[in-house]
């Protein structure tokens, strides 16, 4: 007996998502037993059926750099904003 | 308590969540196991109250609807027990537990049925208590069973509206069906009353200390009660308890102290039809052995 873990699509064009999963001695009633218990309602666009242990999930990338400057919440415009505002109106008012 | 658990605890109770390979203290997951295979059983118990009515449904789309929704059941007790099995009790051991006796299924379906009526208040008014327990788990500190709680919500609430459809279509109909509505309700009353279990504080509830459950007992209680009195008073049906009142200044729902002491006998397999229905489920377990079997052999 194995586990295959289950992933569903909504409609097209949505990503898939982790369901679920089911015990079964082989893909073909994996595959029976995924339709029954995932597809039944026709709530399911699409069904992957992945065997456990063929995923690889990855730890976490340890958060020891600051990584800030990849991302946008790592810039704040405000003050510079302020400052070349300023500097616009002193140049104007010359 | 040492500090590992100590933190553990502190995650959950802020609201956070917990994976299958991460570690978790014994206690937790032991009383995940105990909660979760409760949950399992009882959806595989309760098809068997429902499947009595399969031949005796009035029409073939009821037959067809009723069909669905035992269904559904069973596929919900086949995605719980998964979520167990990955916590460390094999399925097996899950059925041989439920057929000793040693793991509980919930009260309601410890009773026999009696008419379609019945059918078609166990579809609306237990379902509906269900639904209630069911959305609180959506918040289950551990995740895997939380996410399975969305399909299985999404699944009940059609099993409440093809109950209400039944007994709309009962009450619509003669004197005689409409009286079927209201014995099924004056038999379920009270059982439904204990449905969500005694009233005690969250902060004294194991389940609730460890964010398995997120409400406490009474709110859940509540909840019941003012989604669905109006709703059955509505229909011109009567509840079968004198005390029950809605007090408009606090909001709270006042009724007659369930009995306690039948809920503990009925849950402990003391309930009218608990033997019978331990009974035919081990029947059905060894009818199918065979099944198993063929399945496992072939697959080697």
């Amino acid at each position: 007996m194995g586990v295959w873990e289950v992933f569903r699509q909504d409609r097209k064009g949505q990503p898939f998502e982790h369901a679920g999963s089911v015990v079964a001695p082989d893909a073909g009633l994996a595959e029976v037993y995924a339709r029954e218990l995932y597809s039944r309602r026709q709530e399911s666009d699409a069904l992957w059926l992945v065997a456990r242990e063929a995923i690889r999930a990855l730890e976490p990338v340890p958060a020891e750099f600051d990584l800030s400057y990849r991302r946008v919440d790592g810039y704040s415009l405000r003050l510079r904003l302020r400052e070349a505002r300023a500097a616009l109106g002193k140049a104007e008012s010359r | 308590m040492d500090a590992r658990t100590q933190e553990f605890l502190e995650h959950v109770q802020s609201g956070g969540q917990v994976e299958t390979a991460d570690w978790m203290p014994d206690e937790y997951r032991a009383r995940l196991i105990k909660f979760i295979e409760m949950h399992a059983g009882s959806e595989l118990m309760g098809v068997l109250p429902e499947r009595d009515w399969i031949l005796r449904a009035p029409t073939l789309q009821r037959k067809l609807a009723l069909t669905a929704k035992i269904q559904d059941e069973v596929g919900h007790a086949q995605l719980i027990y998964r979520v167990v099995e990955d916590l460390g009790k094999p399925r097996e051991a899950c059925l041989d537990d439920l057929l000793s006796g040693k793991a509980k299924f919930h009260n309601v379906f410890h009773y026999p049925t009696k008419s379609w009526g019945d059918v078609g208040v166990i579809a609306w008014l237990v379902d509906a208590a269900a639904i209630i327990s069911q959305k609180a788990l959506l918040k289950c500190s551990y995740a895997p069973y939380a996410r399975i709680m969305k399909k299985v919500c999404w699944e009940e609430s059609f099993h409440v509206l093809h109950g209400r459809d039944v007994v709309l279509a009962l009450v619509n109909g003669t004197p005689a069906q409409r009286e079927l509505v209201q014995e099924a309700l004056n038999r379920w009353w009270p059982p439904l009353m204990q449905f969500h279990g005694n009233p005690i504080p969250a902060e004294e509830d194991p389940s609730y200390i460890w964010r398995i459950k997120s409400q406490a007992n009474e709110d859940a209680r509540q909840q019941f009660l003012d989604g669905y009195v109006p709703q059955i008073w509505e229909l011109g049906l009567t509840v079968p308890d004198p005390k029950l009142r809605h007090d408009e200044a606090t909001g709270v729902w006042h009724y007659s102290e369930p009995d306690w002491e039948e809920l503990r006998a009925v849950v402990t397999g003391h309930g009218p039809a608990s033997a019978e229905r331990i009974a035919f489920r081990a029947l059905s377990r060894e009818n199918v052995a065979w099944v198993r079997k063929v399945v496992l052999a072939e697959a080697a």
